[in-house]
């Protein structure tokens, strides 16, 4: 049977790896590369890489850090990660056109997470879909709790209200050729309070393709609620990982005496 | 002074010529596979793969260098009508047949490159396929309605005894996969191992020198590595 995925999310501003809390604190914890390369050693079953730089200037030139710093764009990031993984990598950040999609998609990525190009203009999914297969277009949803207790999808990095409901969201997003769905809870991002599990429920019932968790998990056990209670196919984790030596095998040995079944 | 000035030209001229003569050299004898390169898909990461292997390759469409090389990879990721179009766009159909079937090159495909393998496909209308399986390619018909489509992530693979790119061991392994269409075998002999996903499918296919993956073991960690150096060692009768 198909196995439970566990997904590690690296976020990157100006070209530093940094830890996400609320969307709006970033903490730099290092190099992207020398990341990969553990988490590939660790057996984490895929990698997402999301540029969250918002004023596109990258700056990867340090010399305290052990790798070519001559790097100036995330395309080239992706390219020289991808040699060293030998997992599927999912990249993301400021797509905004067909071009992008190829270009990240041809840098050595296997898949690539749509966001407010999305919401724009549903268009790139459906033609994306049809010129690369659905399989490598992840759709990220960004969802913030209302007040009456339903989710909205938020954009432009969580700050934006659209006024959309997460679940018919998600629907429109698979009908128009979304192979997965990336979906973040953006008042549990950095909380370590564990993943929001009626906002994930609510979006894996009405959906027909695989939904990644992410957001929140301060605690292996956050990992099998989510499998369990939420029913996801994937729980990705970000900040946890960083801070844990050997990390991802904690998590999946965690998992496996809980029953869930990894690799 | 005049002849020093000679010498030196004519050991500048000899050193270029080796150049050019040396990396033609290179171009025919050094290269071991051919990655082929129809616009379908992410051809780097087995280059990545083959690399880190320790391996020369060349990601190409040009008939020579698939003539010139002893070994042959068919990745992809895609539609099977706009693989098959790609292919015969680029003429590259006769080129391998002609080294797979007759030659008896060692021939990997991986995903895509396994199920256009087939007589037929139905991805994006019906269509021929290269014809090297008997067989064709279906969607999946799930009882199950609940399993999501495409199937993506981690799954088990059984292989049969024998197989060469399990290197004759039965032990269960796990693969990456991602797909919405599966290859249904009319021989079961040619299948070398099959996963569970609401039901048994093909997830690779062996028949002499044709070896092809429905996983992605360029994606798959270990056990994919594992099974690239088995086709690496792979030599045809």
């Amino acid at each position: 049977m198909l196995k439970k995925r566990l997904i590690a999310c690296l976020l990157l501003k100006d070209g530093q790896l940094v830890e996400s809390i609320g969307f709006s604190r970033f903490l730099v914890v290092g190099n992207a590369i020398m990341a990969v390369k553990h988490f590939n050693a660790w057996g984490v079953d895929e990698i997402i890489f999301l540029d969250i730089n918002r004023e596109k200037n990258y700056d990867f030139e340090r010399n305290d850090v052990y790798y070519d710093n001559t790097l100036k764009e995330f395309a080239e990031v992706i390219r020289y990660v991808s040699k060293s993984s030998f997992v599927p990598i999912t990249a993301g950040g400021g797509i905004r056109s067909l071009d992008d999609i190829r270009k990240y998609l041809s840098a050595g990525a296997d898949k690539v997470s749509i966001n407010s190009a999305a919401i724009e203009n549903l268009q790139i999914i459906t033609e994306g879909a049809k010129r690369f297969g659905k399989q490598c277009l992840v759709v990220s949803v960004d969802a913030k709790k209302m007040p009456d207790g339903t989710h909205h999808v938020m954009k432009n990095f969580g700050k934006e209200d659209t006024g959309m409901n997460v679940v018919e969201w998600a629907k429109k997003a698979e009908e128009a050729g979304a192979g997965e769905i990336f979906l973040t809870s953006v008042d549990m991002d950095g909380s370590l309070q564990g993943y929001d599990i009626p906002l994930i429920k609510s979006v894996v019932e009405a959906v027909n393709i695989p939904v990644i968790a992410s957001g929140g998990v301060g605690d292996w056990n956050h990992l099998v609620e989510g499998i369990e209670l939420g029913g996801v196919a994937a729980v990705s984790v970000g900040n946890k990982f960083h801070f844990t030596e050997h990390s991802t095998m904690h998590a999946k040995k965690y998992m496996k005496e809980h029953g869930i079944d990894t690799r | 002074m005049f002849n020093f000035r000679g010498k030196a030209y004519l050991t500048l001229m000899t050193f270029c010529i080796k150049i050019i003569f040396r990396k033609q050299i290179n171009y025919h004898v050094f290269f071991m596979i051919a990655i082929i390169n129809y616009k379908m898909g992410n051809l780097q990461s087995v280059g990545n793969l083959l690399e880190y292997l320790g391996e020369e390759y060349v990601i190409t469409d040009k008939k020579e260098e698939i003539a010139g090389a002893d070994k042959i990879i068919l990745p992809g990721v895609g539609a099977f009508t706009e693989a098959m179009k790609n292919l015969r766009e680029l003429d590259l159909l006769d080129i391998l047949k002609e080294e797979v079937l007759e030659k008896k090159k060692p021939f990997l495909g991986i995903c895509l490159g396994m199920q256009i393998l087939a007589e037929k496909g139905y991805e994006g209308g019906e269509c021929d396929g290269l014809g090297f399986l008997k067989g064709e390619v279906r969607h999946f018909d799930l009882k199950d309605k609940k399993l999501p489509i495409p199937h993506v992530g981690w799954n088990t693979v059984k292989p049969k005894e024998g197989s060469i790119l399990y290197g004759n061991d039965v032990r269960e392994r796990v693969f990456y996969f991602v797909h919405s269409y599966h290859l249904i075998c009319k021989d079961e002999e040619d299948v070398s191992g099959y996963a569970d996903y609401g039901g048994n499918f093909v997830a690779s296919v062996e028949k002499g020198n044709i070896f092809a993956t429905q996983f992605h073991p360029e994606k798959s960690q270990d056990d994919g590595i594992e099974v690239f150096k088995n086709f690496l060692a792979y030599k045809s009768a």
